[in-house]
């Protein structure tokens, strides 16, 4: 670290010794001068003034590399020796119109050429501002949903998801218990100023076990040198509560400049067309803020944001065994409905998600550049459960996940080359609190990880590019754990594992497992533009992911699926193979994008049912992690079609067709063919007054794996055997939902937009298949909201 | 670079990453967690006179593999004969064992047991109450029917609903909840 720092010092200080200084004017190809040019000598940068003169002191002898760009003009680019002081004059020549078009998209912070990225904008995300991020991402093609209730909610690329979609906060790969299919994303959407969807692991400087893909948040900056806010307050009737966020921004464009943002969401039961979900209020008080110091040739910030939520668990949701499952099931009401409550009692979750950044970046010249970044992150999750004996205040499982990661980037473009590379680091800590009294479903571990990748890209010509990049990874993970030497057998650990067991505790063993992985991805792709408005996209990628810690180490019962789940220390890395690519043509009014892929995943890591464990508490399924090799194929579509001035036509469609090619069979949790249509109508002279209707049709399930099972339960005191239906997807269902708003000025300097919108607009009673409680309740009902947003 | 002077973005930076190498690592070598609410037993004692029947189910592997080992007492139960019942919940896993049935008796409201066996075999009757005059079931009587076998299952119920359709009378079909324990016991009743 040392000596990057020295080299750092040395690049800044270098040539405060030196002496010459260099003038001149810049003009153009009519002699006219050109104002605010850009002008580097050596290390030193100033921008010409309004009769393009500019003067640069403190030039070293000796060759100096001088670089002078102004928008829509070819750069100069050439080497100048100094031996003293100098004046020199320089002509600058205009570009053709469609060079500049090609810098202002490269400009335009593309992650990869090579895939058609779906990105939501701040508008977008604003209307979402009382919801989860997992909400948000629906709005891109591709994207459906993992829920655990109503508020838990994790986005499925391509219809995968938790460790196989990476979610980065400002350039921070969210480190939070994300294997859980019970854990959301650690993060606020009110944090988010813009979110981009990269399907597939076409990412490789962010990482290279991006099986499903990863989504990508920025937060709001602005380079304006202004001061300005906004405030957003939603009302919801459903769950009766609301959300308030508020943020306020300096922005500059040199100098200092901050960043403040702040929500608060408050919300009681929810309901569903008949019937009160009881325990799913929730509460979410969250932080985040940046101050930025941007100089000529670097920039530097700090970036703090905290994410604090108490989510309840639906009542009916907590079961002792296959019984109380079985009977929920059955009776296709939830077995705990009350009056309505503000108050969260037991099952409940409780996170705290703090992260820490500080980033610098130095402009060595224009199109090269170094970034480094150091981030710390520090998550609590503790989840508390109904027990009997214990207080309701002592959770049954507090995990503490610490994480450090430093990355290193460095950036050039030449000509038509760019070329990234970085490298990263990582070490992560989990710790357990051991007084739960309850067995933790997650041990304690420290991993260590590495990583280095490089990405090339050449725009060959105006209409075609190629990019190439490769990934190596290094993983070495120690836990903690106590195995009960009565599972330590039934796994086969013994003998092959037993250089892990560092002690004899009665019942248990206590193990060191340790694990290392070496592992390479790639991303090779191109885009090419022709014909009429036509474009292009092909990638193919390789990502490979290591066995999270939920995989290797769970061995226990899951109290929410009624299943015990035991992980396996045996397996491999999983790889996928992605094969995606992406259609866009555009006519006058209509705007289409067809995105079919191809995914081959290699040792593909999923929960199977393999039998059956009797315990005092009754007769539950096992389910064990095994390994097959999957193939996951589908198409993303959406097109925008412009009908008349005011009215509009949204369309997104999803299908993904998930199969088990080792056994034949399909694969779980796949979402179904999903159809969204929207129709928009804005009128900018009725204060851009926009009504928009929204068609949601969600086709049943057809391809699926019978996990069915049976178990015994008592009928006139006699046991009998019943079938427990765990695997037939709920039928297909068809949600309107309706949105309004308008915009009105309130003060010189202040536009206010108000919002109506209603989710679920009949009322309909539907369950959905990606809904880990759908074997306990309905999904929500209406839904009213009214949204206010104050922009100063 | 004049901005140098009172900020240095590179010393901040190196002090920041310097702390990457102060990160605590924590160990828990201290011991297994002590599973504390655990019910490694149920054992259900039926009285009469001077003869007592004990009925055990043990795991003392908790949530793992080995299943339950169910003891029931020698000698069978008589015909048509009125037994005094009491059932205990232990967590043998600690030493002394832990007797969990003192906290199922002190949160009676949210709990209750569930006795099933077939109507050739008995009926059985609750005898305690929970402060809404509930049955709670760590007491009860069982009326033994004529000769015959069959199965005896016992079901703790955390949470029940105790005011729904024939839940106060024993029956579990409408009590909802989540289930804490559940054993079978064979059961032999001679002449």
């Amino acid at each position: 670290m040392q000596k990057f720092s020295m080299f750092f010092c040395l690049l800044c200080f270098g040539t405060i010794f030196s002496q010459n200084t260099i003038s001149g004017k810049i003009v153009d190809e009519n002699n006219m001068a050109l104002e605010k040019s850009h002008i580097h000598i050596s290390s030193k940068s100033t921008n010409s003034k309004k009769d393009g003169s500019f003067i640069i002191r403190n030039v070293p002898n000796g060759s100096a590399k001088v670089l002078i760009t102004y928008v829509g003009y070819k750069p100069i680019d050439t080497i100048i020796d100094i031996s003293g002081n100098l004046e020199i004059n320089f002509q600058m020549k205009q570009k053709s119109e469609q060079l500049e078009e090609i810098v202002v998209k490269h400009k335009n912070n593309y992650f990869n050429h090579s895939v058609s990225e779906q990105k939501i904008k701040e508008k977008t995300i604003e209307k979402f501002s009382s919801q989860s991020l997992g909400n948000v991402l629906k709005e891109v093609s591709g994207v459906s949903i993992l829920k655990s209730g109503s508020t838990i909610v994790k986005p499925v690329i391509n219809g995968l998801h938790s460790s196989r979609v990476g979610i980065y906060n400002n350039n921070v790969k969210l480190e939070d218990q994300q294997w859980g299919t019970e854990h959301a994303p650690n993060f606020d959407v009110n944090a988010a100023g813009k979110i981009t969807v990269l399907k597939g692991a076409s990412g490789l400087q962010y990482g290279g076990d991006a099986i499903g893909g990863i989504v990508i948040i920025e937060p709001f900056s602005t380079k304006k040198d202004t001061l300005f806010g906004k405030t957003i307050m939603t009302m919801e009737s459903n769950g009766r509560g609301g959300t308030i966020s508020s943020s306020l921004h300096k922005g500059n464009f040199c100098d200092w400049s901050w960043n403040a943002q702040g929500s608060f969401k408050y919300y009681g039961d929810r309901e569903s067309p008949d019937y009160m979900l009881s325990n799913t209020g929730n509460r979410e008080a969250n932080f985040s803020g940046d101050v930025k110091y941007i100089g000529k040739k670097f920039d530097f910030s700090a970036y703090y944001s905290l994410y604090n939520a108490t989510i309840g668990i639906l009542s009916a949701s907590h079961i002792g065994n296959v019984n109380d499952l079985y009977n929920s099931i059955n009776n296709q009401t939830p077995s705990v409905i009350e009056d309505f409550t503000y108050s969260i009692k037991n099952p409940k979750q409780q996170v705290q998600h703090h992260l820490a950044k500080l980033n610098y970046n130095y402009y060595i010249k224009d199109g090269e550049s170094i970034g480094l970044q150091y981030a710390f992150q520090f998550n609590n999750r503790k989840e508390f459960d109904l027990r009997t004996g214990v207080s309701d205040s002592r959770a049954a499982l507090d995990l503490n996940l610490m994480t450090h990661t430093f990355n290193a980037d460095y950036k050039l473009s030449i000509d038509s080359w760019d070329f990234k590379s970085g490298i990263m680091g990582l070490f992560q800590n989990n710790s357990a609190n051991p007084n739960t009294g309850v067995r933790p479903l997650i041990p304690s571990y420290n991993k260590f990880d590495a990583g280095i990748y490089a990405i090339v890209d050449n725009h060959i010509s105006e209409d075609f590019s190629v990019e190439a990049g490769i990934r190596y990874d290094f993983s070495t993970i120690e836990a903690t754990k106590y195995y009960l030497k009565s599972r330590w057998d039934e796994r086969n650990y013994s003998p092959e594992f037993n250089n892990f067991i560092e002690g004899d505790f009665g019942t248990q063993w206590l193990t060191k497992p340790t694990f290392t992985f070496h592992n390479f991805s790639a991303s090779v792709g191109t885009q090419y533009s022709f014909g009429n408005k036509y474009e292009w996209y092909f990638n193919v990628s390789r990502a490979v992911r290591n066995p999270n810690p939920s995989e290797f180490f769970s061995d226990g019962l899951h109290h929410s699926s009624g299943m015990i789940e035991l992980g396996d220390l045996r397996l491999k890395q999983e790889k996928s193979n992605k094969i995606s690519t992406s259609l866009q043509k555009q006519w006058k009014n209509f705007k289409v994008n067809i995105n079919p892929f191809l995914n081959y995943i290699e040792d593909y890591m999923f929960l199977k049912p393999v039998g059956f464990e009797t315990t005092i508490r009754g007769a539950f399924p096992v389910w064990e992690y095994q390994q097959i090799n999957a193939l996951l194929t589908g198409i993303d579509l959406n097109s925008e079609w412009q009908i008349s001035e005011h009215w509009q036509h949204r369309l997104l469609l999803s299908y993904v067709n998930g199969k088990d090619k080792t056994n034949d069979d399909f694969i779980i949790d796949m979402p179904p063919l999903n159809i969204n249509n929207r129709i928009l109508f804005n009128k900018k002279d009725w204060n851009n007054l926009t009504l928009e209707l929204q068609s949601e049709m969600v086709f049943r399930q057809t391809q699926f794996p019978n996990n069915n099972f049976m178990t015994n339960i008592i009928v006139d005191g006699e046991l009998s055997p019943v079938e427990v239906d765990i695997s037939s997807p709920p039928a297909a269902y068809h949600l309107l939902h309706f949105a309004s708003d308008f915009q009105f000025k309130i003060a010189n300097n202040s536009m206010a937009t108000l919002g109506f919108s209603v989710f679920n607009l009949l009322d309909t009673k539907y369950r959905d298949y990606l809904n880990r409680q759908r074997f306990y309740t309905d999904e929500l009902g209406r839904n009213f909201q009214i949204q206010l947003k104050i922009n100063y | 670079m004049k901005t140098m002077k009172y900020f240095n973005p590179t010393k901040a930076l190196f002090l920041a990453t310097a702390s990457l190498f102060l990160a605590s690592c924590s160990d828990d070598d201290n011991g297994p967690v002590n599973e504390e609410e655990v019910i490694t037993t149920v054992i259900t004692t039926l009285t009469n006179g001077s003869t007592t029947i004990t009925l055990t189910s043990r795991d003392l592997d908790g949530d793992g593999p080995n299943a339950p080992v169910i003891t029931p007492s020698p000698g069978n139960l008589m015909s048509n004969t009125t037994y005094t019942g009491t059932i205990s919940f232990l967590n043998e896993l600690e030493t002394p064992a832990e007797d969990i049935t003192t906290e199922v008796e002190e949160e009676g409201d949210e709990h209750q047991v569930f006795y099933q066996i077939p109507s050739a075999l008995g009926t059985i009757g609750y005898t305690d109450f929970d402060v809404n005059a509930k049955p709670v079931g760590l007491t009860f009587t069982y009326t033994t029917g004529n000769a015959g076998t069959g199965n005896l299952t016992v079901t703790l119920r955390h949470l029940p609903n105790k005011s729904a359709t024939g839940v106060a009378a024993g029956d579990i079909t409408n009590a909802g909840g989540a289930t804490d324990a559940q054993v079978t016991y064979p059961i032999v009743i001679a002449n």
